[in-house]
């Protein structure tokens, strides 16, 4: 999100993609999105690894740091999910933290948000689709696709009901990976044209000092509010994989 | 979060024609935008994997830890507790049974002082009357003494008066009777 001094507003370019890691990335097409995630990987690992090295018996921050993310997520999955959550929590925990870090390094200047790429969000949501489906036919095999016929319905409207609910279940690809990439770029497109504007306003002269003033602190608003969004985001987007865990696990 | 996305399409307008070829998230054409992908799939199954196997079951493990060790205190504490609950019941107990025996005790010795102190009021009483009939019998025996110089002092009288009047000594038999007579008819014969 580098505001460049250009004439135009060029909000877009910072989602543009670049192989990172000089030519042994280049020729791997290792990007500077995965650059990213690797970090993003690397500090949640780094918060339980460096937070529990001193095994306190009373934490101090960093060591209450981890055992708080680690309870938040372990009674997010066994809350929503049930008793059964336990087995995915490591799953949804890697998920939330991969998500929120990814979120939150972005507001960084200079740095490069892997979830405002659709591809990302979309296979983050397409593997737990998957997850949820694998799962859903190994706890009730066949009767799995009973979750598709609602009770209680007119035999006649049976058809209609199981189509309908056929693409609900489908849309939740789309609607969790859209969810994240939109929230995520919009925020980022915005601060960008901001900050593009303080840029030219201020570069205008004297008029145009007040009213660059004014993007500033709309920046400095928006700054507080992706930090918001970034985390939001990543709790909706685990809240919903506990969600539909349950569904799958319950089948209702 | 909502409005987020309705801003942005008010913007895309302005900044879609700014930036040629749209948006590059859009641009699959390009070869990074799949191998991102895919080089995610792999950092996320590292990072699953990492977490699973080694950093949470870590935390895991000092949480339980600290839970065992809490339990195991509030159990101590407990323990503790019952401990000083049934010493505080003993020392109840024994501050009881030592009153008890205290009052026992006391009780004993006021009826035993009781009953000496009316062993000795009857002794008492016993030597009182024997006194008192004693004290009575003498006073019996003086009366009878005197009751008998009475009647030696009346006769003795009645014959020097009636010697004085007549010149002549009484007829003893008539006097004693009617001495007799006279200190019967006053009770004191």
């Amino acid at each position: 999100m580098a505001a460049e001094g250009s004439s135009s507003i060029d909000a877009l370019s910072q989602f543009k993609l670049s192989t990172a890691l000089g030519p042994i990335g280049a020729s791997v097409n290792f990007t500077q999105s995965n650059m990213m995630m690797v970090i993003a990987g690397l500090l949640t690992l780094a918060l339980l690894w460096v937070g529990m090295r001193p095994r306190a018996m009373v934490p101090g921050r960093l060591q209450a740091a981890a055992e708080l993310a680690y309870e938040f997520i372990l009674s997010m999955c066994t809350e929503t999910i049930g008793p059964e959550g336990r087995r995915f929590f490591p799953f949804v925990f890697s998920l939330f933290f991969f998500i929120l870090f990814g979120n939150l390094m972005g507001v960084f200047p200079y740095a490069f948000t892997f979830t405002s790429h659709i591809a990302v969000t979309l296979a983050l949501s397409l593997l737990v689709f998957i997850l949820v489906t694998v799962v859903a036919l190994k706890e009730h095999g066949v009767h799995f696709f009973s979750y598709f016929v609602p009770a209680g319905v007119p035999k006649v409207l049976i058809p209609l009901m199981v189509l309908i609910e056929v693409i609900s279940y489908l849309s939740r690809i789309i609607s969790l990976s859209v969810r994240l990439f939109a929230n995520m770029m919009a925020g980022h497109v915005m601060l960008e044209v901001f900050g593009a504007f303080i840029v030219m306003l201020g570069a205008a002269g004297a008029i145009g000092w007040i009213p660059a003033a004014l993007s500033l602190s709309v920046n400095t608003a928006l700054i507080g509010f992706e930090l918001l969004v970034a985390t939001l985001q990543a709790y909706v987007f685990a809240v919903l994989t506990c969600i539909y865990l349950h569904d799958a696990v319950h089948l209702h | 979060m909502r409005l987020l996305p309705a801003a942005l399409l008010l913007f895309l307008p302005v900044v879609a024609h700014a930036a040629e070829g749209g948006m590059p998230q859009l641009d699959f054409a390009n070869p990074l935008t799949t191998s991102q992908v895919v080089w995610g799939a792999i950092i996320f199954f590292v990072l699953y994997l990492l977490a699973s196997r080694f950093a949470l079951p870590k935390v895991g493990e000092v949480l339980e830890e600290r839970a065992s060790r809490i339990a195991q205190d509030l159990e101590t504490a407990q323990a503790a507790k019952a401990k000083s609950d049934a010493a505080v019941m003993e020392m109840t107990e024994a501050t009881a049974k030592a009153r008890a025996d205290a009052q026992a005790t006391i009780n004993a010795e006021l009826e035993k002082a009781k009953a000496t102190a009316a062993q000795q009021a009857a002794s008492l009483n016993e030597k009182l009357e024997r006194q008192l009939a004693e004290s009575e019998a003498q006073i019996v025996a003086a009366r009878t003494a005197a009751m008998g110089a009475l009647r030696q002092v009346a006769t003795d009288t009645a014959q020097t008066v009636v010697t004085r009047l007549t010149g002549a000594a009484p007829d003893q038999a008539r006097l004693n009777a009617a001495i007799g007579g006279a200190l019967a008819s006053r009770g004191l014969g």
